[in-house]
């Protein structure tokens, strides 16, 4: 069930040809300070991200970047953003696969850029996000017996954990 | 298209050669886990984490100006690019424009920034080949620059000097002679260092066809800057995405299409002089006006205003204590730093501190690309590698 969006965004090259792919791709999106987000379905990001990149016109042919947010207490709790680029058109896109706070879990896309490697497993270090298909998912930054993902709200600041 | 790494098949003869954390020829703690087989590496595997501080954490328990001095410290060799990013990812929440002067002002420091990262790069790079005299000239240089970072914000290196809305304070007068002599001095510096390596047989045998890394294998990677010109691939966030003013600036976008150690070293000279040329032309045209935005309850009102207007005190006082808040969203802002694309992604929830602040850093990517990069090579061409892409080990753990 294809979410309404308003004509301005609908009618955007991203939206559509994500929405001509598969009509429930794009959940959401929106135009804040000029950067378009588009908040997608989760189980397709690997297909979306593949027609991003492969289609002529708009050529996301560059990963910029994978964090997440944590929207803790809300649910979906985690947003995975992932920094899209165009080196043709120089166009920016911006990607969010909403998860559940409960075992959240997301397609690997190392198979499409190798440099993913490492800023899926920062992710998943911080925020314990998985990755499933990752070759090789592991803390980056903590130790690797480390406890908790303290970029995780619920996380303290300070004192004892 | 580049495939991701798989682990070669391994022979009984192969040993773990680890490299790091504390080897000197690392630049700070990385540990390089190295598959060798006699002098051959037949796989590498950066382990990074040694200096992580927390500082994207730490962010969210901070106001949004309070942040500003944990930026510079994630890369201390590069802080003003630093706060640039952080200010214009603030200001674009806000939707607020800085004067011309304080844009201008940006543009000559980070250009400065930028010379100060590849004279620190230029010279670690040369020692670890094994030219100790390129080392000793670009510090000298380096620290003509640091006493202008000094000059204007009162510290070398965490400078802090960037506000959102604009600067901290004026540079006191002499700062321009200081920087009209400095940006006379380098070029002929710059032949210098070029007399010493460019044409230098040892120095060519070491760098020429070492590393090498195609422009395809640098896009699919994440790399950018510096690394991904000398593949070959023109792309300068300055020109392709403009920010603080750069689309007033006349400036080239150096190339190279090796893409070996050499390429990097060649691409890095040249953007240092073309670093000169636009600092030269922002000292120049340096337009009159405030450093500051005029947008009270965000940017602190000036000292003597609020020894005589009440307005001005009571805003002074909001912002110390309660901070200011940017209406609920995220930005992405993405600067050219002097390792490459430098990106901060902010998350506000309309309250005073961050929801979330992510750094884009480019050093991690950069250390990535060594898996990438020294299979296959020797353990002395190694260094020359690992010491061409250009991290600091702040940024990569941060």
């Amino acid at each position: 069930m294809p979410a309404t969006l308003p004509a301005e965004l609908a009618g955007r090259p991203e939206v559509r040809k994500l929405r001509e792919f598969n009509p429930g791709a794009v959940l959401g999106a929106t135009d804040f300070r000029g950067q378009l987000a588009l908040t997608i379905a989760p189980a397709l990001l690997r297909d979306i991200c593949d027609v991003l990149r492969r289609d002529p016109e708009l050529s996301y042919d560059f990963l910029t970047d994978i964090t997440a947010v944590d929207r803790y207490p809300v649910e979906p709790r985690f947003e995975v953003v992932y920094q899209l680029r165009s080196m043709k058109t120089r166009q920016r896109l911006r990607l969010k696969a909403p998860l559940p706070g409960d075992d959240p879990r997301i397609d690997s896309l190392v198979g499409l850029w190798p440099g993913a490697d490492v800023l899926e497993c920062e992710v998943y270090d911080l925020f314990g996000v998985r990755f499933t298909g990752h070759p090789n998912l592991r803390r980056l930054l903590m130790p690797d017996d480390w406890e908790g993902h303290p970029l995780r709200k619920d996380y303290p600041m300070e004192g004892p954990r | 298209m580049a495939e991701p790494i798989t682990p070669p098949p391994l022979s009984a003869d192969t040993m773990v050669l680890n490299v790091g954390p504390q080897h000197p020829s690392t630049h700070g703690v990385l540990r390089l886990i190295l598959e060798i087989e006699g002098e051959s590496i037949l796989r590498a595997t950066p382990d990074v984490g040694f200096l992580h501080t927390g500082i994207e954490k730490n962010a969210e328990k901070l106001f949004y100006s309070q942040v500003i001095p944990l930026t510079d410290r994630i890369d201390y060799l590069a802080p003003l690019s630093n706060n640039l990013v952080y200010c214009l990812a603030v200001e674009k929440l806000l939707a607020l424009e800085p004067p011309a002067r304080a844009q201008w002002l940006r543009v000559l420091l980070t250009e400065l920034t930028r010379i100060n990262n590849h004279l620190v790069w230029l010279g670690t790079t040369a020692l670890e080949i094994g030219a100790m005299t390129v080392f000793l000239y670009c510090f000298r240089e380096r620290e003509e620059i640091l006493k202008i970072f000094e000059m204007c914000s009162g510290q070398r290196m965490m400078s802090s000097y960037f506000r959102v809305g604009g600067l901290a304070l004026e540079p006191p007068l002499d700062f321009y002679s200081r920087v009209d002599t400095n940006l006379k001095t380098l070029p002929g510096r710059f032949d210098e260092y070029e007399d010493l390596l460019t044409e230098n047989r040892i120095w060519l045998a070491r760098t020429c066809g070492v590393g090498v890394l195609s422009a395809d294998d640098a896009i699919a990677w994440g790399i950018t800057g510096p690394n991904l010109r000398a593949s070959g691939f023109a792309s300068d966030l300055r020109r392709d995405e403009p920010y603080s003013s750069y689309d007033k600036f006349d400036f080239v976008v150096p190339t190279r299409p090796e893409g070996d150690v050499y390429a990097r070293y060649v691409v890095r000279m040249e953007e240092m002089r073309q670093s000169v040329r636009i600092a030269r032309q922002a000292l120049d045209g340096l337009p009159e006006g405030p450093i500051r935005a005029d947008a009270p309850g965000i940017v602190l009102p000036e000292r003597e205003k609020m020894k005589s207007e009440m307005e001005a005190l009571i805003y002074h006082f909001k912002i110390v204590t309660d901070g200011f808040a940017p209406p609920p969203g995220d930005v992405y802002v993405a600067v050219e730093s002097p390792k490459g694309e430098l990106g901060c992604y902010l998350v506000s929830d309309g309250g005073p501190r961050p929801w979330r602040m992510r750094w884009r850093p480019p050093s991690l990517i950069n250390v990535q690309l060594l898996a990438k990069l020294l299979p296959g090579h020797l353990i002395a061409d190694a260094i020359a590698i690992v010491a061409s892409v250009d991290f600091v080990l702040g940024e990569v753990d941060r």
